[in-house]
């Protein structure tokens, strides 16, 4: 939490790089903001400061000292993970030589080319970087805002305290209750996230409460995985879930916090959890920045990940719209390097490569039973397209099955130690 | 015993056996003495320092237990759907570690193609029917890594394979640590980039490895295998 200058190692190298940067010159250091330290913001400024070598000044903005990851989330309220194994500080951030600064960005001047903080600081930037993540569409749930309502129904859709306070609700639920979903309209951050929580609520439902029943009010006919999610709930928690679609009102669903009541096309139901996952937009501060169109997304260059509406500033992860790269922490990760090699590329004249994006999505539907996705994309003229892809397979052995989960164990320290260093 | 077999395979298939498209089998049990201070095979075999070896055509890798302790690497690709025919046998054999990393079978693999089709020819016999039908699948004859040598002297640029790597570091870890997911740094590179052919044109069988390894070009994977090697 300081804005102190560091010393660095290597300025002889990084005064020679800066000399090839026509855009930065006649400026000590070129200085690159980032706004959000998750699995985008974090891994850009930690990318940025390590290979520039201290050419660049970074500097981080993030709201929260810890972070939460959204993935193993699920996990946790299954009781697979302990929640203290989904949080990650940013102690290890300073060592690459970035400045992380613990604070709200509340403005964006981009004539000025400058952030204002909630604490009053005002910081100026070369290029910036937003990696907000999601926030919630209010009013896309009738009956439910998420001022009023969230700790009544929570969504549970950015990790920390609502993740526990949905755990604990489930918990607390009365045996033969019902646990309610009302699953997000497209497009939204984790495609397989709201029925991997299904199959980790059946899981924890199966072992304290197996009377219980799960309700999916769902305005989409077709999701993520969704043969592999049905053909794993059916062979572990037969008759427990039930899924309403489109076709027999999931889109018109209203729910009543103050009676715990869903209402399906116009017919009520009690039910004792009500987990509402609301429509999504990209994070405030990047509607502020006046970076989004009227969809609520911001619209990014494919090779570079470049706002189309300002050169200076870069959108990464849930907040931009790509092309076909689902909203996952892998995504904003690997979007994350492309955009600090291009950022470093502009700010210091270093090599830029031809941008190559990845993704994976682990899903555990029961114990030992992991399941996955995954697709590699290329920039195209018109968006991030999908070159070639690959699904698990229903019917695969269990030893497979259990590989997949412990697979996904080793992305998870691979990918939060290159998030967070 | 091995008359027997010999025998039995003669009056089943005739002069045109599987064992001899293969190779040449009594010219491979030979060369198997290479591997029979390790390995048994044939009636009475049992696992010894490495697992006995009748019925390893069509057997998953690291399937037949009966106490025998499996690496971690070995278990894995069994896992992930390896299974033992000619092909993924041949370049198992040519370099046991380029194709099973963290293997504990500690041999330097035969570099010569004929070796490894008469030993092959020669464990064929072993395995279960129908190995008279040159079709079946376990001895079906098809295409092996096979990298021309221009491949393999490709020098990378370490750069570039510094920035291919990102993305192999969203799942493998810098630090070496191999949980779940196999650490890659500090490979020699020839084995590196047999590795990754391997998985390029599907004979290793991982999914996401395929995927990300059928889109490098000879070129990049040089230069990840440069990049890595010079990693410790
Ligand atoms: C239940 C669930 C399960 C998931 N599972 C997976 C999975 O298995 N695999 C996977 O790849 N992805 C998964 N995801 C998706 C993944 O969490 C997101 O896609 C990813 O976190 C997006 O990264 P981001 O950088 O865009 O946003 P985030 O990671 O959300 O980071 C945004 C950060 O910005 C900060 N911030 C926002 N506004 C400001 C501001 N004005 N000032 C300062 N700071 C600000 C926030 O505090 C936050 O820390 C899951 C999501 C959910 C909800």
């Amino acid at each position: 939490m300081t804005l102190n200058r560091r010393a660095f190692i290597g300025t002889g190298i990084a005064t020679a790089a800066a000399l090839n940067a026509p855009m930065v010159m006649g400026q000590a250091k070129p200085r690159v903001v980032v706004i959000g330290g998750g699995a985008g913001g974090a891994t850009a400024a930690r990318y940025i400061a390590k290979d520039s070598k201290g050419a660049v000044e970074v500097t981080l903005v993030e709201a929260n000292p810890i972070y939460t990851t959204c993935f193993f989330s699920n996990l946790y309220i299954g009781g697979f993970r302990e929640f203290e194994s989904l949080q990650h500080g940013y102690d290890k951030m300073a060592a690459t030589g970035v400045t992380v600064i613990n604070d709200l960005a509340t403005g964006v001047d981009r004539a000025a080319k400058t952030v204002t903080l909630a604490g009053g600081a005002v910081l100026p930037y070369d290029r910036l970087v937003l990696s907000p993540g999601i926030d919630f569409r209010d009013g896309s749930v009738p009956g439910w805002s998420v001022d009023a309502h969230a700790e009544i129904m929570p969504h549970a859709y950015k990790a920390g305290p609502q993740t526990q306070l949905l755990k604990a609700q489930i918990e607390a639920m009365p045996q033969g209750g019902t646990f309610a979903m009302i699953a997000p309209p497209n497009p939204y951050r984790c495609p397989p996230g709201p029925y991997e929580r299904i199959s980790m609520v059946a899981w924890l439902l199966s072992q304290k409460n197996p009377t219980a029943k799960i309700l999916i009010v769902d305005p989409k006919e077709k999701f993520s995985k969704q043969g592999l999610f049905e053909d794993g709930w059916s062979r572990h928690y037969p008759g427990m879930v039930e899924r309403v679609g489109p076709d027999f009102g999931g889109d018109k669903v209203e729910v009543r916090p103050d009676t715990m009541e869903v209402v399906i096309d116009g017919s009520a139901q009690k039910v004792d959890v009500c987990n509402v996952i609301p429509g999504q937009m990209a994070g405030k501060i990047a509607q502020i920045a006046g970076v989004t169109d009227e969809k609520g997304w911001a619209p990014v260059l494919p090779d570079s990940m470049k706002s189309k509406m300002d050169e200076n500033v870069f959108v990464l992860g849930d907040s931009s719209a790509q092309g076909d790269m689902p909203k996952s922490g892998f995504s904003a990760n690997s979007q994350a390097k492309v955009a600090a090699m291009a950022i470093r590329g502009e700010l210091t004249g270093s090599k830029v490569f031809p941008a190559k994006y990845s993704n994976t999505c682990w899903s555990l539907l029961a114990a030992d039973d992991g399941v996955k996705v995954g697709a590699s994309y290329e920039p195209t003229p018109e968006k991030i397209a999908s070159t070639s892809s690959f699904i698990s397979q229903n019917g695969e052995d269990a030893g497979l099955r259990k590989q997949t989960y412990e697979e996904s164990i080793g992305w998870y320290e691979g990918i939060t130690a290159d998030i967070f260093g | 015993m091995l008359k027997r077999i010999i025998l039995a395979l003669a009056m089943a298939g005739g002069p045109l056996s599987a064992a001899e498209l293969i190779g040449d089998a009594d010219k491979g049990e030979i060369v198997f003495r290479k591997c029979s201070g390790c390995h048994e095979v044939g009636v009475s075999a049992r696992n010894r320092i490495g697992p006995e070896l009748n019925r390893i055509f069509g057997r998953r890798a690291a399937a037949e237990k009966d106490g025998f302790f499996y690496s971690k690497g070995l278990a894995r690709m069994g896992a992930d759907g390896l299974d033992w025919e000619f092909k993924t046998l041949d370049a198992y054999l040519e370099n046991p570690k380029a194709l099973v990393t963290g293997t504990r079978m500690n041999f330097s693999g035969l570099k010569d193609p004929q070796d490894r089709a008469d030993v092959l020819a020669y464990l064929r016999q072993f395995s279960d029917m129908p190995q008279n039908i040159p079709e079946s699948s376990p001895t079906a004859r098809a295409r092996e890594v096979e990298l021309p040598p221009e491949v393999l002297a490709l020098v990378g640029d370490p750069e570039y394979g510094e920035y291919l790597a990102n993305e192999c570091q969203t799942c493998h870890q810098v630090d070496g640590s191999n949980d779940g997911i196999p650490a890659i740094i500090g490979w020699p590179a020839e084995d590196f980039v047999i590795a990754m052919h391997a998985y390029k044109q599907k004979i290793r069988p991982h999914p996401v490895m395929q995927m990300m390894a059928g889109r490098l070009t000879e070129e990049e994977i040089a230069a990840l295998a440069a990049y890595f090697n010079g990693l410790e």
